[in-house]
């Protein structure tokens, strides 16, 4: 019923290989863009901003980047943690050396700079795959996180090693890094730079580029022999990769925390990223969000869920069990449907297509 | 099919409008979040710390009905020492109460790193007792953090002046070994010990140990057989302090010349290593035991079925110092009350009592808390406020104090906090605030 698409004809190719061919679609995501954009701000507390969405808008940028590379080109990485910290301590260096630099721009060029360190580190996939490959990125993520940790340079000579995010404006008037930003304008800042590299990615892999990826993805020598060159495809991948993590590394540092360390960058941190894209959906642009969402928000939910209920409960035994429920549903999801919450989505669109006669 | 959606839907309905009511505050209470890690990897030291607080502002409900009159209340938010867990948890609980976080005490170096601005913004007093960014004790450039009564640096000095002390007056021409964390926690005392080196002729060797620190085989090797040191200094985060000390004991290093500081000086960090850590030495910023005369008060307190811990727990190291910590707010929350009146006070007044606390050793006293810690006096500049650390030693069984309070040299700490802080200021913008 919500989805009749009777009378939708498509009478061009822009009609048809439009992202969202389905008007009903198209209206949904433009409501969800109009609550996201004027309601979330105006509704929600400072506490649900800053703490809530801005860290799920970051990871979901990560895991959007990752997705890139193991979803779509089939390099499995464990290297996120480690470009995360190289976007933030590059976009650290060029925002201190040069303070008039717009902070977009040093988001941006900090990004390009992990791209590189992404083409560095991809060149093993090149002889290697699967856990192989994996192996050699966590070469990178030990060796990088060990690097900022080690050269107090990177620092700027910090005695102990912390960076801290310097403000900086986005417009005059309205700052958007460090502690002193209004959590809205953080928010709304996140949503517009997120929204627009999403649709990049979106439109990346819809491409020729991305449609290499895709076939390197499913059978590399096959590919070679159509006369994709896997060099060239694969290396972009981590690069293309590379530049979203970096980015989304500098916007953990300079916007959601606002002082970090190394060490925050841990294989944790890639652990997280990598199960955000699995329970998400690998090869999913909106699996990158639901994966983030799941991951995020759901422990912080989980460990607000007692006192709103007005239970009075330990805050241990909260804490146990959060970790219990929130491991028991990663599991659940994983049985219900191995390909992940996107995957969950499209089926569920399916058969809201066929209803009320779906087979 | 249709009944079971129906169900479900009632269900999903019944848990998102769900009973609201949030516990109400009274009035008349003062706030404070407590920031906790009862689970996860550092939840043997985060135990006794949040029994410490939640029996000392016990005792003041229950022993003098609140300070005058103002009863704390307090809430409880489990961070499992994850600093993203430690902002969201201080997010969720700056604004409850009557008047808002009075103030917070992270327990955790990382998480104070990443509350110093947001709580300036907010105007909440930050107290990192003994831990955090020891440049905070200059008061012109971080208002609203306090480091009383020892820092990082000021601790390194005293390991110092003990091991001088020990090894017949001078260490001119010793070797001094630094076992740290690889993290902003272990670097701090790095550039002190580095200028004392250079002051008193000893040499220093730099051994930073990968975060958890269970691997430290090949650095006490290295230790224990190829620098033969005089003195090893620590500064060790939980399993790290038990792993550093059993390896000690298995190249042969002499326990009675490892010094540890006071975070790797609890009960949780010497008995996982057993009979290997008999003679191990540590600082303290707070006395050991239940020796002083307030543990009469929380006894009764816990006869008259209002205590809440394990009471194997008082009288450990950590227990104390949370006692110690909420006993320096409380006074500051006096102060503040004298000045603003006595009703549930913002963290801006508080603040205002903190700059002011002075701490006598009469009101020690007073307090019952003799021997449990040494005056401190903050002033508008100085938010370290004077304070001094004891050598404790362990024989296996508990803690003895073997020293007096040692107070650290700061005529050379006091410019290398203002210099720091002076570059923290220059790369944030910030004006420091003019405290004559």
């Amino acid at each position: 019923m919500l989805y009749r698409e009777a009378g939708q004809f498509k009478t061009s190719y822009t009609a048809d290989q439009a992202i969202f061919p389905i008007r009903q679609d198209r209206v949904a995501l433009l409501i969800f863009g109009l609550v996201a954009v004027f309601a979330v701000p105006a509704l929600s507390s400072n506490y649900f901003l800053e703490t809530i969405f801005v860290p799920f808008l970051v990871f979901a940028l990560a895991a959007i980047g990752l997705n890139i590379l193991t979803g779509y080109c089939g390099q499995l990485s464990l290297g996120t943690g480690g470009f995360m910290a190289c976007g933030a301590f590059f976009s650290y260096k060029l925002a201190t050396a040069f303070p008039d630099l717009h902070i977009v721009a040093v988001f941006l060029l900090g990004g390009l700079g992990t791209a590189a360190v992404g083409v560095l580190f991809g060149l093993p996939s090149l002889r290697i795959k699967g856990f192989y490959l994996a192996v050699a990125t966590l070469a990178a993520q030990f060796f990088l996180v060990w690097m900022f940790n080690k050269f107090p340079w990177w620092t700027n000579y910090s005695p102990s090693g912390v960076i801290s995010a310097p403000p900086r404006d986005i417009l005059p008037g309205f700052a958007v890094t460090g502690s002193g930003g209004d959590p809205a304008v953080k928010y709304l800042f996140l949503l517009v730079l997120v929204a627009v590299l999403a649709l990049v990615a979106k439109n990346l892999v819809r491409s020729r580029i991305g449609r290499s990826w895709m076939a390197i993805r499913d059978m590399d020598i096959a590919a070679e022999i159509i006369g994709i060159r896997p060099l060239w495809a694969k290396l972009s991948a981590f690069a293309v990769s590379s530049f979203f993590i970096g980015i989304a590394g500098a916007l953990w540092a300079f916007v959601y925390t606002g002082s970090v360390e190394a060490l925050a960058f841990q294989i944790d941190r890639s652990f997280q990223v990598l199960f955000m894209v699995i329970i998400g959906g690998m090869g999913s642009i909106l699996g990158s969000f639901l994966g983030a969402a799941f991951i995020v928000l759901l422990p912080i939910l989980l460990s607000n869920a007692p006192a709103v209920l007005g239970l009075q409960i330990r805050v241990e035994m909260i804490s146990h069990l959060e970790f219990m429920i929130f491991g028991g549903l990663i599991i659940f999801f994983l049985i219900v449907e191995p390909h992940g919450l996107a995957r969950l989505w499209q089926i569920g669109k399916e058969k809201l297509r066929l209803w009320p006669f779906p087979y | 099919m249709k009944l079971k959606s129906l169900g479900l839907a009632a269900l999903a309905a019944a848990i998102l409008a769900g009973p609201v009511t949030v516990p109400q505050a009274h009035a008349q209470e003062q706030f404070v979040p407590l920031l906790v890690y009862r689970t996860g990897p550092y939840a043997p030291n985060g135990i006794p710390i949040a029994d410490g607080f939640n029996d000392y502002m016990q005792l003041v409900n229950t022993r003098d009905g609140g300070i005058n009159g103002v009863k704390y209340a307090w809430e409880e938010c489990e961070t499992q020492y994850n600093n993203d867990r430690g902002v969201e948890c201080y997010e969720r609980l700056k604004a409850n109460g009557p008047t808002g976080a009075s103030v917070v005490n992270p327990y955790s170096t990382g998480i104070t790193y990443a509350l110093i601005e947001r709580a300036t913004n907010d105007k909440v007093p930050v107290l990192s007792m003994g831990y955090g960014r020891a440049d905070a004790s200059d008061g012109t450039v971080f208002p609203y953090v306090f480091t009383m009564p020892i820092t990082y640096w000021a601790g390194a000095d005293v390991m110092v002046q003990y091991a001088a002390k020990e090894s017949g007056g001078s260490l001119q021409g010793k070797k001094v070994a630094l076992v740290y964390h690889d993290s902003a926690y272990g670097k701090e005392p790095i550039a002190t010990l580095e200028r004392l080196a250079k002051e008193e002729g000893f040499s220093l060797s730099l051994y930073p140990v990968p975060h958890p620190g269970l691997e430290q085989k090949a650095t006490w090797l290295q230790i224990g057989r190829q620098l033969r040191p005089d003195w090893v200094f620590m500064w060790g985060w939980g399993v790290m302090n038990s792993t550093a000390i059993k390896e000690a004991a298995a190249v042969g290093f002499p326990m009675e010349k490892f010094i540890g500081v006071w975070w790797s000086g609890a009960e949780a960090d010497v008995i996982p290593a057993g009979d290997a850590a008999k003679g191990y030495k540590s600082l303290n910023i707070t006395g050991v035991g239940t020796a002083a005369p307030i543990f009469r008060d929380i006894e009764k307190m816990y006869a008259d079925g209002n205590g809440a811990a394990d009471k194997a727990n008082i009288g450990t190291v950590l227990y104390n110092r949370a006692l110690v910590n909420a006993f320096y707010y409380t006074e500051a929350i006096r102060i503040a009350q004298a000045e603003f009146g006595v009703k549930p006070l913002t963290g801006e007044q508080i603040q205002w009592g903190m700059d002011r606390l002075d701490i006598t050793q009469d009101m020690v006293d007073k307090a019952g808390m003799a021997g449990l810690m040494s005056p401190v006096k903050i002033t508008c500049a100085d938010h370290e406020g004077g304070g001094s650390a004891v050598v404790q030693q362990w024989d296996g069984s508990k803690w003895t104090a073997i020293t007096d309070f040692i107070a650290p040299r700061r005529d050379a700490l006091r410019p290398a906090y203002e210099a720091s802080a002076a570059q923290y200021a220059a790369e944030k913008g910030l004006t420091p605030r003019s405290c004559s």
